[in-house]
């Protein structure tokens, strides 16, 4: 018998970024008392809001298009396998290499060793979530390889050893004296140090950043990269992106290697009018991004000389596995829903451990991973909705969410919620006993003071800490509907 | 079972019975109205001011001489000039440098700018599209020169993004440009200039 | 037109007076109101915690207590979008097709209040007079999930002597959440914080919506500050004369 058909094979322990060291309430409160990384957050969030809403009000047609942006997704998991043998058919068919990856480590290895084979030390590398899913850098590491981040901010993040909070803004959370300090700290050690004078006019500092990664640029024979959509019918990978590096990486090196998780397979090239006009306006809140790129396979005269697609499945079939789960995977990672998240908002995408953060984030992380190491995601959320009304591809985050709180339930559910939970669905299932027991609330009138209950015990000193909660009434409702109509 | 065959069987396991989904197409497809028209070029043009790029207007006579005139007025010295730019145009006054054989990324680097035609042209997003045809180049000729003067025909702007991806051939190497290279990694506050040309021209061609 | 009221059982136990306004309001307009002292809750905390097992039960009762009305009225935007979002969907999961349908037939009858008003009944006047400075925080639920749009703020519009002032950010959740407000108590502090500020920023008097659970929040956050804005159902404002 064959490992599939047991247990879904989800994203590996002690690998990669999927799982936080602390439960997400814990997280959220150390967050919240960073006053700098709230008030960034705050504007960060607003100003793209805004930008976003704008372009896509402009879009007539915007409502059909997001519905054929989560059909045409869905038409690719009801039917993955084949899209996936037809994209590494004209993969191959136009010259490039493509390799399956079960898991982190095994995507890990794979780059690894493409990356040893070519005798290079240093790597550049353009924005990749998917590498940074599977923590490619570390393993890379490891095996004596340096990577180079060339996205601005994920430069801003590397040289600051530090981690990206945000999809689309990794140093979302850094404000520009803060990235003119590790500029003129960091740049030195690692290559072309900053201008001596480097003040924090975003102009200078993207100027450093050019100055900084050019050299590395002109030299790089490898690059790493992720992909935002892969052409089945055609072999055609894409990446969208705002600052060239993207370009840099995919056209000056001779060895590429893009690591693709395997649901960004889109089934036709006609597919991409479709997802060019969600994306960029969803996420940059742009009508279109400054730059994206598209090849197929090996061109000739132009590019790479060697390209390589790791198709990564990392807990993406588990996800796929569960009816009411998979509708994540139609994610394209645009970011629109952790802009209107009002708890993304408020603490920002480290407090979710997972290079996922946000309401998708909140979904993906535990699927992928499976619930029960994810415990705490699903209920990071309050069911505002935000998130699905601005979401490109129409995927219900709440209702997800609400399913995989049952998951985390069902794996693990603490014992005492359980019980009551249990107990109160008992009480309420018997009206008569339900009658007394709303009576029953009146006791705690005595807790009260000057109208109002200041202290609980916990757990529900949780609503106390910060809120007042009234008094019962004297009479409940039912009762006094006896009272005033009639019998009962 | 290696991993491209068990990933496969996963995915059998977790979606036993693969369905047809219908794709609903309620948006504006391609064969909008339009192309070349002045509401669409002045659209274009509109979207490429926005992203702060420069536009220039021309008639069809004026080419050669307002590339010239582009190309000093922006202190560009030497140019590359990629295979198949019509030679017409070829501009005078600047010093051209052919990419044959081709040239090495330190190279390009030491160039003042880059002068290409282009595949196609949306309007509605303010994209050029290059593919790597004639007088377009390889992808690292418009890349790694910090100025891109682009000639843009007027025949060639079509209205929207399904206008263009209807006539683009997918297996080409291609480059979506839409303004110059930028970041808004600061603060959220744009920057135009980061890897790709910093300075975008345009010189639009009416008949 | 008999019409049932479902109460919902945190106005039930915690504010009757928001029923009580709902029965006024609704007989001042004629209809004949009955309230089936059978019903309890729609599980919604249930299904929201991730106990959607014992969830089912309570929806089989709702689904059997409402069952042969004509309409179905709750003053909270989100128990009414439990019924009609999440009934069916629970009781097609436990594999029981009688009931889904059972469920999915009361949630087509069951209307949020100004959902009822403005649709049902046909008119934003109901006759009410509130003589006050008024804000509404039009909640998540009715926003987002049945989206009742405008209609509070036409209905609160036609109140005669009311003072209706906008909200700020009016539209970002006041961070209840249900179960929410205690698991992630400090996320739900900061927003309610925010949302409070808001409230204050309007110099409003009164703050108003159409779900006693986030008013019980933001009223619960403003009392503890001291603050002297109250916080009133959507109900009580049209019942009031
Ligand atoms: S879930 Fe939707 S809104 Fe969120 S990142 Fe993915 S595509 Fe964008």
């Amino acid at each position: 018998m064959t490992a599939f058909l047991g247990m879904p094979a989800r994203a590996p322990r002690g690998v990669g970024q999927l799982r936080g060291d602390l439960p997400f309430p814990a997280a959220a409160r150390e967050a919240l008392g960073n006053a700098q990384l709230r008030s960034n957050l705050g504007r960060a969030t607003a100003t793209i809001r805004a930008k976003r809403a704008a372009v896509v009000d402009e879009v007539p047609d915007w409502a059909g298009l997001r519905a054929a942006g989560a059909a045409i997704k869905d038409a690719v998991l009801a039917d993955l396998g084949s899209h996936l043998i037809r994209l590494e058919e004209q993969v191959v068919a136009h010259g490039g290499r493509v390799h399956w990856a079960r898991d982190a480590n095994e995507a890990n290895r794979i780059v690894t060793d493409l990356v040893r084979a070519t005798g290079e030390r240093d790597v550049v590398k353009v924005k990749s979530m998917t590498t940074q899913e599977i923590g490619l850098n570390e393993a890379l590491a490891e095996a004596g390889i340096s990577a180079w981040e060339t996205d601005l901010a994920e430069l801003i993040v590397q040289l600051a050893d530090d981690r990206p909070s945000h999809i689309l803004v990794p140093a979302i959370h850094r404000n520009r004296t803060e990235i003119r300090d590790i500029f003129r700290r960091e740049m030195g050690r690692v290559g072309v140090p900053a201008p001596p004078h480097l003040s924090e006019d975003p102009h200078e500092l993207a100027e450093a950043a050019r100055l900084h990664l050019r050299a590395r640029f002109l030299t790089a024979r490898v690059a790493i990269s992720g992909a935002n959509f892969a052409v089945a019918e055609t072999g055609t990978l894409a990446v969208v992106e705002s600052e060239g590096n993207g370009r840099m990486c995919l056209t000056l090196p001779e060895t590429l290697i893009t690591v693709m998780g395997i649901e960004k397979v889109v089934p036709t090239w006609r597919d991409l009018e479709v997802y060019l006009q969600l994306l960029p306006r969803s996420s940059t809140g742009e009508r279109m991004n400054p730059y994206t790129s598209m090849w197929t396979g090996v061109h000739p005269g132009d590019g790479p000389l060697e390209f390589h697609l790791v198709l990564l499945d990392n807990g993406r079939s588990a996800t796929l596995a569960d009816p009411h789960g998979r509708a994540a995977l139609r994610c394209i990672r645009c970011s629109a829903c952790l802009n209107v998240c009002p708890v993304y908002e408020r603490v920002g995408g480290h407090a979710y451990g997972s290079v996922y953060p946000g309401p998708i984030g909140a979904v993906l992380s535990p699927q992928l991973t499976g619930a029960k190491d994810n415990p705490s995601l699903p209920f990071a959320s309050s069911l505002c909705g935000a998130c699905y009304d601005v979401c490109p591809v129409a995927i219900d985050i709440p209702t997800m969410l609400v399913h995989l709180r049952s998951e985390v339930v069902a794996a693990s559910g603490p014992k005492p919620e359980r019980a009551a939970m249990a107990g109160v669905s008992w009480v309420m299932r018997r009206p008569r006993l339900y009658t007394v027991a709303l009576r029953l609330s009146r006791v705690a009138r005595l807790f009260g003071r000057r109208g109002a209950i200041r202290r609980l015990p916990p757990p529900l000193s949780a609503w106390t800490r910060t809120r007042d909660l009234p008094l019962p009434p004297a009479e409940t409702f039912r009762d006094w509907w006896v009272r005033t109509h009639g019998s009962p | 079972m290696n991993a491209r065959e068990e990933i496969l069987a996963r995915i059998a396991a977790a979606v036993p019975r693969p369905v047809q989904v219908e794709i609903p197409r309620d948006y504006r497809a391609a064969g909008g109205e339009g192309r070349g028209s002045a509401d669409v070029l002045a659209l274009l043009e509109d979207r490429l001011v926005d992203y702060r790029a420069t536009v220039h207007r021309v008639g069809p006579d004026d080419v050669h001489s307002r590339i010239t005139a582009v190309l000093t007025g922006a202190g560009i010295g030497t140019v590359v000039l990629p295979a198949g730019f019509p030679a017409p145009w070829s501009p005078t006054a600047v010093r051209v440098v052919a990419d044959e054989p081709a040239l090495t990324p330190g190279a390009l680097a030491g160039l003042d700018g880059v002068l290409t035609t282009c595949r196609i042209a949306v309007a509605e997003t303010g994209t050029i599209v290059l593919d790597g045809g004639q007088g377009q180049g390889r992808r690292a000729l418009s890349l790694v020169p910090d100025f891109h003067l682009v000639v843009v025909r007027a025949e060639q702007v079509v209205a929207s993004v399904p206008d263009a991806v209807a006539e683009l051939d997918p297996v080409r190497a291609m480059t979506w440009i839409s303004g110059p290279s930028a970041t808004s990694d600061i603060e959220l506050q744009r920057v135009e200039g980061v890897h790709g040309p910093r300075r975008l021209h345009v010189l639009l061609v009416f008949p | 037109m008999r019409v049932a009221l479902f109460i919902t059982c945190l106005v039930d136990a915690m504010y009757p007076r928001v029923g009580q306004a709902t029965v006024q309001l609704l007989e001042r307009l004629g209809y004949d109101v009955d309230v089936p002292l059978r019903q309890t809750c729609c599980g919604q905390m249930h299904t929201n915690t991730g106990y959607a097992d014992q969830a089912v039960p309570l929806v089989r009762q709702h689904a059997d207590v409402f069952a042969g009305y004509d309409a179905i009225v709750a003053p909270s935007a989100s128990c009414v979008g439990s019924v009609r979002h999440q009934h069916a969907a629970l009781a097609a999961r436990s594999g029981d097709d009688g009931l889904r349908r059972a469920a999915a037939a009361v949630a087509e009858r069951t209307y949020e209040l100004s959902e009822f008003l403005v649709n049902v009944h046909g008119s934003v006047d109901v006759g009410a007079y509130y003589p006050h400075r008024v804000t509404y925080h039009p909640t998540c639920h009715s926003l987002r999930l049945l989206r009742v749009g405008d209609r509070p703020l036409r209905l609160l519009h036609a109140v005669r002597g009311l003072d209706l002032v906008d909200l700020p950010d009016a539209d970002v959740c006041c961070g209840f959440g249900g179960t929410f407000a205690l698991k992630n108590a400090d996320v739900s502090a900061a927003m309610l914080a925010d949302k409070t500020a808001s409230v204050l920023s309007t110099g409003a008097a009164v703050c108003t919506a159409g779900d006693s659970s986030c008013l019980m929040h933001i009223g619960g956050g403003l009392s503890r500050d001291g603050a002297s804005v109250r916080t009133v159902h959507l109900a009580e404002i049209l019942a009031s004369t």
